[in-house]
């Protein structure tokens, strides 16, 4: 379902993906960890029609993200690591446009959004904006969004943080159903170990834009020798804190507080 | 072209319009002020100099500025949605950038042709008097060009600006010097050369002087020249926008 070959992005002189590569199967639930500014997102942004590769080649669903995105897009859904909903619309309108969007036939999208509002029980808030509503809504409002027009490929970038316990059962849940039921291809990113562990069949950890491992959990914890993944993680990426560019809203709030001044 | 994505972008910019009240009523205010400080202030002065109602002069300019203003507005407001992420989501999606930037646009101009006309109201209040009820649909037609034009020309900016800060650079350079060289607030006739030149190279003039001739019947380029003239501009910069807004990244 998804080929990576020879994968290099390059931000000026920063190389935030180093000749990667590596294949997911249809209807594989796939993990790809690494520290933080390892190339997770710069990865999925890439395979997602957002970012031009500097070299190598990528195929979504036997089609080139680069060659012909507009394709590609139609074969995947997304739920991004840095909130994308629009604070001024109501929950109900987030996903009545995503469900336009992706040319969901009016009867099952209504359907469908009454079904996934319910799902993250945000079914008594649909008429709320979203810029009322706290982080952990934003969240799972994002992961309904995301599951709506039912895609082929689910890219998910750190989907559940912030998210308590139960709310994570709840949608890895649903994702596992969609994966057995709809067959659909699962890319995910997470920090929680166990939830990596727990969900995926083949696991990839990127550091510094390189795989240095890869496998199914219980073959990479064999390797390292260790009893947990989070054991074999932190074994494999070493105990260093690392750290990560200030994204888009990161500055945005810094310019926030220079007004304030 | 698909009319169901064009719709429902027109639609979420509208949404977001009507429901920024504080917005709505905040931007009445420098139109009003202009109509108000110049409009009376300079009267007497305008009339001394052989002209007849500065006022009445002066409205279609300040209908235009806020169109203008509205629009370049909701052009830019794509910088906005890069910020708070919601860009992306549409950019992932499996529709052309196109429909996106056309959506988008008319929403903006629809915006834009609103505040317009809650302006031309208020002008109606302070005396404000247009010569022909049968023209006022061309009025409309202009403010719409207008609003088109400036629109696509913000998302065109917006689409290479990653953050805000370019924001007064293109206010201070741009939009202000268009406003101000576009004889909204002076009669074309008589000015020097070079500055006639100017506004000649101004898009806004266009539109301006198109205004004034639908609602006071004193245009100085002729009504024809100027939907011509705006008609081709809009469409070129319809075209620059959609090329620079395909060409983004998230």
């Amino acid at each position: 379902m998804i080929q990576v070959k020879n994968l290099t992005k390059k931000f000026d002189d920063l190389v935030a993906v180093n000749n990667i590569s590596f294949e997911i199967a249809k209807g594989e639930i796939f993990a790809f960890l690494g520290p933080n500014g390892a190339g997770k997102s710069t990865t999925i942004q890439i395979l997602t029609t957002l970012l031009q590769p500097t070299s190598g080649t990528v195929i979504l669903d036997g089609e080139d993200p680069v060659k012909s995105p507009a394709k590609v897009r139609q074969s995947f859904g997304i739920v991004f690591q840095d909130p994308s909903v629009d604070d001024e619309l109501t929950a109900w309108e987030n996903m009545e446009f995503h469900g336009v969007l992706y040319g969901v036939p009016k009867k099952l999208r209504r359907e469908r959004i009454d079904e996934m509002l319910k799902f993250v029980e945000l079914q008594d808030r649909k008429d709320n904006l979203v810029k009322e509503f706290s982080g952990g809504m934003k969240r799972r409002l994002e992961i309904a969004r995301g599951l709506l027009h039912h895609p082929k490929v689910i890219f998910l970038d750190e989907p559940t943080l912030g998210l308590d316990p139960q709310t994570r059962n709840h949608i890895w849940g649903y994702l596992q159903h969609l994966n057995k039921t709809e067959g659909t291809t699962i890319f995910f990113t997470t920090h929680y170990m166990e939830e990596a562990e727990r969900v995926a069949q083949r696991v990839a950890v990127i550091d510094h834009g390189k795989i240095i491992a890869r496998g199914t959990p219980a073959e990479l914890k064999q390797q390292a020798g260790t009893d947990s993944l989070e054991a074999t993680f932190i074994d494999l990426t070493g105990n260093d804190i690392r750290t990560e560019e200030a994204g888009p809203m990161d500055r945005l709030r810094s310019q926030r507080r220079m007004w304030k001044k | 072209m698909d009319l169901k994505i064009v719709y429902i972008l027109w639609l979420r910019q509208l949404k977001r319009y009507l429901r920024s009240r504080s917005r709505i009523v905040g931007s009445l205010g420098q139109p009003l002020l202009f109509l108000v400080a110049l409009g009376f202030g300079f009267g007497p002065i305008y009339e001394k100099a052989g002209g007849e109602n500065y006022l009445q002069f002066l409205a279609p300019g300040v209908i235009a500025m806020s169109v203008l203003f509205t629009a370049t507005f909701a052009g830019i407001e794509v910088i906005w949605d890069r910020q708070f992420g919601f860009l992306k989501e549409t950019l992932v999606a499996p529709v052309s950038r196109l429909d996106i930037m056309i959506g988008r646009t008319l929403g903006g101009a629809t915006v834009a042709v609103l505040q317009g006309i809650i302006v031309l109201l208020i002008t109606l209040i302070l005396g404000f008097r247009p010569v022909s009820i049968a023209l006022l649909p061309m009025a409309l037609v202009f403010m719409t060009l207008i609003g088109i034009f400036f629109t696509a020309l913000g998302t065109a900016i917006a689409s290479r600006l990653e953050n805000m800060q370019g924001f007064h650079l293109i206010m201070n350079f741009l939009i202000m010097p268009m406003f101000f060289l576009s004889g909204a607030l002076f009669p074309l006739e008589g000015i020097p050369p070079s500055l006639a030149l100017i506004t000649k190279l101004d898009p806004l003039t266009y539109g301006v002087d198109g205004l004034r001739g639908t609602l006071i019947n004193q245009s100085h380029l002729g009504i024809s020249t100027d939907l011509i003239v705006l008609v081709v501009l809009t469409g070129l910069i319809l075209w620059l926008g959609s090329y620079m807004f395909s060409k983004i990244q998230a």
